[in-house]
């Protein structure tokens, strides 16, 4: 039967604050289901002309798909989020690019007329799932060298990748950290990170993490303001001795889920849904593992090629901070600055923090809002290096676009 | 030490076993740019299944937060206060273990204030305060958020409820006062007294809405979010809050002569607590809160100190405590597993055990009868049973397929029972047909199967008795309507195993019964002390006592439905027919009534006509009854009746046909729905010196169910 391939829209993205992982963290005493059902919750509040009965499609992007992250958390999460028993679910992994690929698989979906409508988003409460967390790695991988034993570790694939470009200095990629904390801080200042938060209510019993009892958490957690050169030049190097990597120039540990929805843009314009981006084209591709930070880079060389634009073609790019070195081989790739303002204007997740699979819908979320901002912008992207050695690109198209004037 | 901490200080050392709750204080932005927020969360540390409660330490802590939290916004530092409760639970109220302990007015008297004081600091603040009622929320849980500027309540609440008149008090630490000044009279006598003395009804997260008691609803999964998020609008006066006004007028008079009735219909006017709290709600017409508080702190103190309450508490604890860890009860492990359930009989009661072991225990009941179509009627009985349940929207149509294909009706015991791992019998009570019966049965079911009878009178050890394995025989006795009454007496006979009977509480633990042990004794327990009790009331009416005298002299007990109307609702027959077995057993005391005998001749149902609306002695009978000249005041008949259940009860305990005199009571509540400030009825006559003069000494400690020496 003939087909017509239909476009596809990014309607709206909403996520939690992102925490601190950890015993002393906001979210330790949440489960990571709770989070991502009330960001699935905000969506639905957000957009009441979507009746929740027309959701054809419920991804939910975990890496660690066990406990409160397992049950084919999609569906769980769409029955504890209200949602009618009607509307199925499913969960999906591609570690940091987990929710990245929760929004392609059912825009692809969407694009071949199998759904209207989707939910896509992400969960990874790192406190409750360490990374890492029942593997069971195969020997082969190492018996017959396949990858070599660091690609298991991303602070060292980071470390490789400063071996890679050598002129990627520690120096370069700590005022690269500085400057994204600055960004960050200006970006709340400024209110543009808030209207995409969910607040969250957050119980603590234990009195070593401070006031106990229920509060409510507004602001992402892990953001320090206000971070100096100075602060992070003696900053341990966990990874290697003498190394460049540190916690200072890398994403944390973190908690957090976003959710997004992703539809038809006829029938977004049908239902009177915002349609804050349009797909353009999407790509992934796979790297040597041991050096995943350059992921990105191939990603986004088929990315481009599907659209048929070049890298001037785009306006603005939101690139995941899993670590500075990383951003910084793309940019040197691209002949980008590292200052450019194009990039990561609201700073990125060496600030906002990184719960892996959720960071996706992140990046979309900060691009949305640029978008609405600069109308003159046409195209942007959203990037980010996946474990064992893999890249992850979205090129999007600005609605409010008003031609070159 | 402000006077509040003095005062609970000193109650605090009355109670050292105390459940501490603890008020944690948290600080936070609120969204919308609202400012600062302090959140209190009550929480005593345990999971929901042990939920939060205020003692005196717990009151103190609420106290000393909201010391905290008063400076601050004194300080101007905060600009809202909130208070709610830890997972599933907002607070269910005072630990009423620390009641139980108090033994002088003046310190029943300082708990009332002292949790007046705490409370009603949260509604004198320099900033507004708001209760969130995240879970269950009982008595003070719900009184504490009264005291608040505004409330919300989450839609998944269970449980919301002001129970203090089902057990014997009033709210009293605002409740009377202040819930209707904010929802009015009428609505706050349903919830204080119709709601209490309808077996502590609960209200739901939506009709605590409804009802106006919460300004806001929110869905459970973010309830907390969105009721932060409205507060920060409330703050910023995005959203106005408006209550309907309160009818003071001729409504709030009405409301509290409905209250009255209602209590009227339920206690008779018998226990104190629903009239002393319509006392107060009557006088908070005038809006006076200070006013009110004190009537509830003086109501409180009286009722605290008062047999009733400890009467009430005693019985709260025997069917919330007692029923769930049956005294006498084998070990549990013993129990033999039930996948299939003979019934034979398919009469009335039959087809109501059919229906309920079905319902319960979801698994194959076949019911046998002498013809078919008897075996027909009774499964159809079941089957419109669970169609009604269908209409009702009880049960989904899956489930209703599933009980219908559970159900079946045979002939031929044989072919029914080869596979079943209990049977029961609902046949004649006649003690040769139910030998019978037993006989069939035990030839054809497995070897393991339990053989239950109904039996209300007969010997369960006698029915055993011819059979080859008469250890596996338990009594299995259910009390009409089996619906609606909670009471299973299970039997042990002289040969019942260990085994069999640890099956019987099993299945008796699935149907969600209160079982109790009796021994295998004329008439058990219930059916003995009732047909004590009415013999004794049918006596003095044969020897010339008018009926209207009779039947008003245990008015002031307070049951729920004088003699002669429970005599009618059990059927004149059946209770001549138990009152002639317990005569052969103890013909010294239980005698056959010649007027009972008569009625049951003349083929009367009951006693009164009701054409006027109101019961009044059936003329026809009355043209039956040959009384003698004895005429006897209400109180002399009062006396001899009670004096014969005291006697009863007292050569049952020493016969051993049940453990102690709790089992007694935990009967009498869940098997004949005596009342909670009777305690059952041993406190009552340990109470009323009853106990002791007519058998030398108390039912229960001093202390057990009445205020501690």
């Amino acid at each position: 039967m003939p087909r017509t391939v239909r476009d596809v829209v990014f309607v709206d993205g909403v996520r939690t604050p992102f925490g601190k992982a950890g015993p002393k963290g906001i979210y330790h005493e949440t489960r990571a289901d709770d989070l991502v059902v009330k960001a699935i919750r905000e969506l639905l509040r957000r957009n009441p002309g979507l009746d929740p009965k027309e959701i054809d499609e419920v991804a939910i992007a975990a890496t660690t798909q066990i406990g409160d992250q397992g049950l084919t958390i999609g569906r769980t999460a769409g029955i504890l989020a209200g949602l009618p028993t009607s509307v199925p679910g499913y969960a999906i992994d591609r570690m940091c690019a987990g929710a990245l690929t929760a929004v392609t698989t059912v825009a692809g979906s969407v694009a071949f007329g199998a759904y209207d409508i989707a939910i896509a988003g992400g969960v990874e409460h790192m406190g409750r799932h360490p990374m890492g967390e029942g593997v069971d790695p195969n020997p082969r991988f190492v018996s017959e060298k396949l990858v070599d034993e660091s690609a298991l570790f991303m602070g060292m694939t980071a470390e490789n990748l400063h071996d890679r470009y050598p002129h990627i200095t520690k120096l370069r990629a700590d005022e690269y950290a500085v400057r994204s904390q600055e960004k960050a801080a200006k970006a709340y200042a400024n209110g543009k990170i808030q209207a995409d938060l969910v607040p969250i209510s957050v119980r603590r019993t234990n009195e070593e993490a401070g006031e106990t009892g229920w509060g409510l958490v507004t602001a992402d957690e892990p953001m320090r303001p206000g971070t100096t050169l100075e602060n992070l030049a003696n900053l341990k190097t966990p990874f290697r001795v003498h190394g460049r990597v540190t916690a200072g120039n890398a994403a944390g540990l973190n908690d957090g889920a976003t959710a997004s929805l992703i539809a038809a843009e006829d029938f977004a314009r049908e239902h009177g849904l915002p349609v804050k981006m349009r797909l353009v084209s999407y790509a992934f591709a796979g790297v040597e593992p041991e050096v995943m930070g350059y992921g990105p880079i191939p990603a986004t060389e088929k990315a481009l090629a599907q659209a048929g634009l070049s890298i001037s073609d785009i306006g603005l790019f939101e690139i995941n901070e899993a670590f500075a070195v990383q951003v910084l081989a793309f940019l040197d790739h691209y002949g980008i600055a590292d200052d450019d303002e194009r990039v990561n204007q609201y700073g990125g997740a060496i600030a906002f923090g990184h719960p892996l699979a959720s960071s996706g819908v992140r990046l979309m979320t900060q691009l949305a809002r640029q978008f609405e901002e600069q109308p003159q912008v046409r195209y942007g992207l959203t990037t980010m290096c996946v474990g064992f050695g893999m890249g992850a690109t979205v090129i999007w198209e600005n609605p409010h676009f008003e031609g070159d004037k | 030490m402000s006077t509040t901490a003095e005062l609970l200080k000193g109650a605090a050392d009355l109670f050292p076993d105390e459940v501490v709750t603890t008020a944690h204080v948290r600080h936070f932005d609120l969204p919308l740019g609202a400012g600062r927020f302090a959140l209190i969360t009550l929480d005593n540390g345990l999971d929901h299944t042990k939920p939060t409660t205020f003692g005196p330490q717990s009151l103190a802590n609420l106290n000393a937060a909201v010391d905290q939290v008063e400076l601050e916004a004194a300080a101007g530092e905060i600009t809202g206060i909130g208070i709610t409760g830890k997972p599933f639970i907002f607070a269910v109220g005072a630990d009423l273990k620390g009641v139980e302990l108090l033994k002088r007015h003046e310190d029943a008297l300082a708990i009332g204030k002292g949790g007046h004081d705490v409370f009603k600091r949260l509604s004198g603040l320099a900033v507004p305060t708001f209760a969130y009622y995240n879970g269950a929320a009982m008595g003070g849980g719900v009184e504490v958020g009264l005291h608040c500027t505004y409330r919300t309540v989450s839609a998944a609440v269970p449980a919301f409820s002001l129970p203090e008149v089902f057990l014997g008090l009033v709210p009293g630490w605002g409740g009377c006062t202040l819930l209707p000044n904010l929802i009015g009279a009428d609505k706050a006598v349903t919830v204080i007294i119709e709601n209490s003395l309808n077996q502590n009804r609960q209200l739901k997260g939506e009709q605590v809405y409804e009802l106006g008691i919460a300004d806001a609803i929110f869905e459970g999964a973010d309830f907390l979010e969105q009721s932060l998020i409205w507060t920060a609008a409330v703050l910023k006066g995005e959203i106005a809050v408006e209550r309907p006004a309160v009818d003071r007028g001729e409504a709030w008079d009405q409301a509290v002569a409905r209250g009255r009735s209602i209590a009227d219909s339920k206690v008779h006017g018998a226990a104190p607590a629903a009239y002393r709290a319509l006392d107060i709600i009557a006088a908070a017409k005038n809006g006076d809160l200070q006013q009110g508080y004190d009537a509830e702190d003086r109501a409180l103190a009286d009722l605290i100190m008062g047999g009733e309450l400890r009467a009430g508490l005693y019985a709260f604890n025997l069917v919330q405590k007692r029923a769930k860890r049956p005294a006498g009860a084998p070990d549990k492990n013993l129990a033999r597993p039930v996948t299939k359930v003979g019934v034979v009989g398919a009469g009335l009661m039959a087809s109501q055990l059919a229906l309920l072991f079905l319902r319960r225990l979801e698994v194959p009941v076949v019911l046998t009868d002498i013809d078919q179509e008897r075996v027909d009627k009774g499964v159809g009985y079941v089957h419109a049973e669970i169609d009604k349940l269908l209409g009702k929207g009880r049960i989904g149509q899956d489930k209703a397929n599933r009980l219908k294909a559970l159900v079946t009706g045979v002939l031929d015991k044989a072919e029914g029972f080869a596979d079943a791992d209990f049977v029961i019998e609902a046949v004649f009570e006649e003690i040769g047909v139910k030998q019978q019966v037993f006989a069939e049965v035990e030839a054809v079911a497995p070897a393991h199967a339990i053989l239950a009878t109904n039996t209300s009178s007969l010997s369960v050890s006698e029915m055993a008795s011819k059979l080859k394995h008469p250890e596996r025989v338990v009594g299995f006795h259910f009390f009409n309507p089996v619906a609606v009454l909670p009471l299973l007496e299970i039997v042990r006979g002289e040969r019942t195993d260990d085994a069999s009977l640890a099956t019987a509480f099993a299945v008796a633990r699935k149907l969600k019964k209160t079982a109790v042990l009796v021994k295998d004794a004329p008439a058990f327990v219930v059916n003995r002390i009732l047909t004590r009790f009415m013999g004794e009331i049918q006596n003095v009416i044969d020897e010339g006592t008018p009926v209207e005298v009779a039947e008003k002299a245990v008015e002031p007990l307070g049951l729920p439905m004088s003699p002669l109307v429970l005599l009618e609702l059990v059927g004149p027959a059946i209770g001549l027919h138990v009152s002639e077995t317990l005569h052969r057993a103890f013909p010294d005391r239980f005698t056959v009534s010649p007027n009972l005998k008569a009625v049951v001749e003349a083929g009367k149902r009951g006693f009164y006509v009701y054409d006027s609306g109101k019961p009044e002695l059936d003329p026809e009978v009355a043209a039956l009854l040959k009384q003698g000249d004895s005429v006897l005041t209400e109180e002399q008949v009062r006396a001899r009746v009670l004096d014969a259940v005291a006697q009863e009860i007292g050569l049952m305990l020493d016969e051993g046909v049940v453990a102690e005199a709790q089992d007694i009571d935990l009967c009498l509540i869940t098997g004949a729905g005596w009342p909670f400030h009777l305690g059952g009825i041993t406190p009552y006559l340990d109470r009323e010196g009853v106990a002791e003069r007519v058998t030398g000494k108390r039912f229960l400690a001093p202390g057990v169910a009445s205020v501690p020496a």
